[in-house]
């Protein structure tokens, strides 16, 4: 933007020379022909001037028009940054390192590093057996997998389902499924029992992945599972993997240019939702099944609904709601109303505090309250009303309490309390609740 | 459609205009003053909080019904499990961290940054180990990435299966983080970087979930993260320092990450073989799925947000992402996937991020079949459901990235449903 100031600025600095100058000699005392003379220069320097002017005015007009123009570029530049996304320069890689980090030892490197590879790298020395398995996995995985490693509840089935793979519901187990056995090892090693990992011993591992060979009929009763034979077992699943073939089998042929009119001549709701969701406010969620069916929803075109359904009358609210606010408990209830209470106060605390360290304010504070003799908080500069009050030794009982608070001038004629009282007798019932909680 | 239903849906539309009192037809008179207004209300007499009464604000006890949900019966145990963002409440893109969804495989752990170490070994020069005050010293970066779970959207391969969108699509969370990028640390370490081999990464919990990443995507665009959405990261998302691996699925962006290792080969872990593996319909399965498809759902309305205010102007509002990389366009059909209108993106998304959607319109009353689809910058059309079954069939468990229904009725209720 400057670049193209700096052009045009000595084109208007040449104007105000001329000027200076025309009116500077314009001033003199001279003879008539010099007068005349310089009448004509004068004329003469006008006219420049004013085409001088008008040339400067032209050329504002272009500066102008080039600012506007390299504003709109610039916004339109930036529009364009933030839409691609990543003007951001990425964070530098130096040529050499930085020096961070210091060394791994070997003793840790041997602690964290125990993954295994499908070829049976990274296995410890060790072996197990069948009959051992049994035993650890009765103790160790029984509870979640069962005792034949058929699954408990919704815990994973370890043994089966072979030749269901391409069933409507496979069931994928360590048998049917996994294709290396080094994974199985490599998962009890580290993650696993469940709660209590890492706390299996290399041949308790080798025994319990021999069991669940032995479970899933893979392997006889006398097996022995060790790193020696270990590379040599092959799964059963352990040609079923084929790498991810979407580019070749759906990117080709979706990225193309979306139909957007006529699409289809007719759509038909086929299914409605399986399961209803309630979300009660506590949290979680209570699927129940959706009894409302397909039949009496339209079906549409182009021109829309087939028809429209009549609206149906929204349902009452279910009368449980009244039990369940019945069964609430009275200790529910205070806990309620003393929250309560805290939440009306808040009407009050811009006079009076409460709680520990509590000072007076514009009004005294309320530590104990509940039961304490009118006007009686040490410090405080009481209203007439009150200072009577006290030397009568009347007391704030819950009575005396909730008609102040309903209408406080009435009640004390004459306080300096500004405020006009809570009209709601549960609002006054829940801060005399609240109030009763804050002790001396 | 023939005359007798044209009449039908005229006489219909008056018949709900005359009902809805004025709310179709501009601008409603008051009938007596509002008392909202003419009356004094207690919060613009009485005071406030102060300052410091929630040294950490949550939200106010209005919105209390925006929190992640489980569905209990879909997992043995809680403590292995997943919970859902109540992305139908949600607006713009940034999902707030106290919302977003978990996945644990063992639970949340409490690990403190004091006690936080990250080895980088295998096919190194110098096996190293980084505190976290180390990787606070190294150059960083911020950005916003989408993760989903991979199985998000599961159980509709089986049909329209639990009416919310929070359940249905909730398992996803879009934030942005700061974290030092992976090829930094693979680099500190000289760490063989040849395209051959691979980064596996194991987190520090119990389930020591550990995954294989090819070299290529940890040279790319893979951060080591300790920040999201400005702050610490939650526990539940892996505090001190977890994984992001944009685009890709959420099984990958290993939490309370501890260890980096290079191998000549992927290491077959269990979540990269028994699990996050999708069995087609022949029994094959693919393996090494990783990137996620561009997707698109309508966030409202939907299930848990119908239509309240009756026929008239209205907002369809959805959000649409792609691990590939930007979401160029979503369309929205409101007739089940016959006519489709392109929508507004509400501001263009980042890379590997969720984009806003919006389709600013006029609800005639009747019923609707919303639909959203989503397109990427390479092209890519997000799927019908039909179009991804011809391919997988009905067994697969992850990556659905199918087009989502909703029927939303003449009251303005709207439920999941599959259609032809």
């Amino acid at each position: 933007m400057s670049k193209f100031l700096n052009i045009f600025l000595p084109a208007a600095s040449g104007t105000a020379l001329a000027l200076g100058l025309a009116f500077g000699l314009a001033g003199r005392d001279y003879n008539k022909s010099t007068i005349e003379s310089l009448e004509i220069q004068l004329d003469q320097a006008n006219a420049r001037t004013s085409a001088a002017q008008n040339t400067s005015d032209a050329q504002n007009e272009v500066v102008q028009a080039l600012q506007d123009r390299l504003t709109t570029v610039e916004a339109n530049l930036a529009a364009a940054a933030s839409q691609i996304g990543s003007v951001a320069e990425p964070a530098p890689l130096k040529a050499d390192t930085y020096q961070i980090g210091r060394l791994a030892l070997s003793e840790e490197i041997a602690a964290w590093d125990v993954d295994v590879l499908p070829d049976g790298r990274g296995l410890p020395v060790g072996s197990g057996d069948v009959f051992t398995g049994e035993e650890v996995f009765a103790d160790q995985c029984a509870a979640c997998h069962g005792d034949f490693a058929e699954g408990v509840d919704n815990w994973p089935v370890l043994a089966g389902g072979f030749d269901t793979l391409a069933d409507e519901d496979p069931i994928k187990t360590v048998g049917s499924y996994w294709p290396h056995l080094s994974t199985v090892w490599d998962y009890i090693n580290r993650s696993m029992p469940f709660g209590a990992a890492g706390t299996l011993t290399a041949d308790e591992t080798y025994a319990i992945v021999a069991y669940i060979l032995y479970s899933n009929d893979m392997v006889d009763d006398d097996f022995v599972l060790s790193q020696e034979n270990f590379a040599d077992f092959e799964m059963h699943n352990k040609d079923g993997f084929v790498l991810d073939d979407r580019a070749e089998t759906e990117y080709a042929a979706w990225r193309t240019e979306p139909c957007m009119k006529n699409c289809k001549e007719e759509v038909e709701v086929t299914m409605r939702s399986v399961f209803l969701v309630e979300t009660p406010p506590e949290g979680g969620s209570n699927s129940v099944m959706n009894s409302a069916t397909i039949d009496g929803l339209p079906s549409f075109s182009a021109t829309g609904p087939a028809f429209i359904p009549a609206a149906t009358v929204a349902p009452k609210a279910p009368a449980a709601t009244k039990a369940i606010v019945e069964e609430v408990s009275a200790e529910d209830q205070e806990a309620q109303l003393i929250n309560d209470g805290k939440k009306v106060f808040k009407k009050c605390r811009a006079c009076h505090e409460v709680g520990e360290g509590a000072k007076n304010g514009s009004g005294p504070h309320l530590n104990g309250i509940v039961g304490r003799t009118m006007g009686s908080v040490d410090g405080f500069k009481y209203s007439k009303v009150f200072a009577a009050a006290l030397d009568d030794g009347l007391v704030w009982d819950d009575e005396a309490l909730a008609s102040f608070l309903e209408k406080p001038k009435s009640y004390m004629k004459g306080t300096k309390m500004a405020f006009s009282g809570l009209k709601k007798a549960s609002d006054q019932q829940a801060v005399i609740e609240y109030l009763r909680t804050i002790g001396e | 459609m023939d005359e007798m239903s044209k009449t039908s849906r005229r006489a219909f539309l008056r018949g709900s205009a005359a009902v809805a009192a004025g709310t179709a037809a501009g601008t409603v008179s008051a009938q007596t003053p509002d008392p909202a207004i003419t009356e004094l209300q207690d919060w613009a007499s009485y005071l406030g909080a102060g300052v410091d009464e929630t040294p950490y604000g949550l939200p106010i006890s209005f919105e209390s019904d925006v929190i992640r949900r489980n569905v209990e019966w879909l997992t043995a145990s809680p403590i292995s499990s997943i919970n859902f963002t109540p992305i139908h409440a949600l607006e713009g893109t940034i999902t707030p961290q106290g919302c977003a969804f978990e996945r644990h495989h063992s639970g949340a752990i409490e690990l403190h940054k004091d006690d936080y170490r990250l080895m980088i070994n295998g096919l190194v020069d110098r096996p190293l180990v980084f505190t976290y005050e180390d990787l606070e010293r190294l150059p960083r970066e911020n950005h916003v990435y989408f993760c989903e779970c991979a199985a998000n959207t599961g159980m509709e391969w089986a049909g329209a299966q639990l009416n919310g969108v929070q359940f249905t699509h909730g398992m996803i969370h879009n934030m942005e983080y700061t974290g030092v990028p992976l090829r930094t640390l693979l680099k500190e370490a000289g760490a063989d970087i040849s395209l051959d081999k691979w980064v596996y990464v194991e987190g520090a919990d119990a389930s020591s979930n550990g995954r294989s990443i090819p070299m290529e995507k940890a040279l790319d665009d893979v951060l080591v993260a300790f920040k999201a959405n400005g702050e610490a990261l939650r526990m539940e998302h892996g505090y001190p320092v977890r994984l992001v691996v944009p685009g890709w699925e959420g099984n990958l962006w290993v939490k309370w990450l501890r260890r980096i290792e290079i191998t000549d080969r992927a290491v077959e872990s269990r979540e990269e073989t028994s699990k996050y593996t999708d069995v087609y319909e022949d029994g094959v399965a693919r393996k090494w799925t990783w990137v996620m498809d561009a997707k698109s759902v309508i966030t409202s309305p939907s299930p848990q947000m119908p239509i309240t205010h009756g026929a008239g102007p209205m907002v369809i509002s959805g959000l649409a992402w792609s691990g590939h990389g930007q979401i160029t366009r979503v369309d929205v059909s409101k007739d089940g996937g016959i006519t489709w209108e392109t929508a507004r993106l509400g501001k263009q998304g980042d890379t590997k991020a969720l984009t806003r959607f919006y389709l600013d319109t006029e609800w005639d009353g009747a019923p609707m079949l919303l639909q959203a689809r989503a397109m990427d910058d390479t092209g890519y059309v997000q799927p019908t459901k039909e179009q991804l079954r011809e391919q997988r069939g009905e067994n697969a468990v992850y990556h659905n990235n199918c087009i989502q229904t909703w029927y939303v009725d003449v009251e303005g209720k709207a439920e999941n449903v599959e259609v032809s």
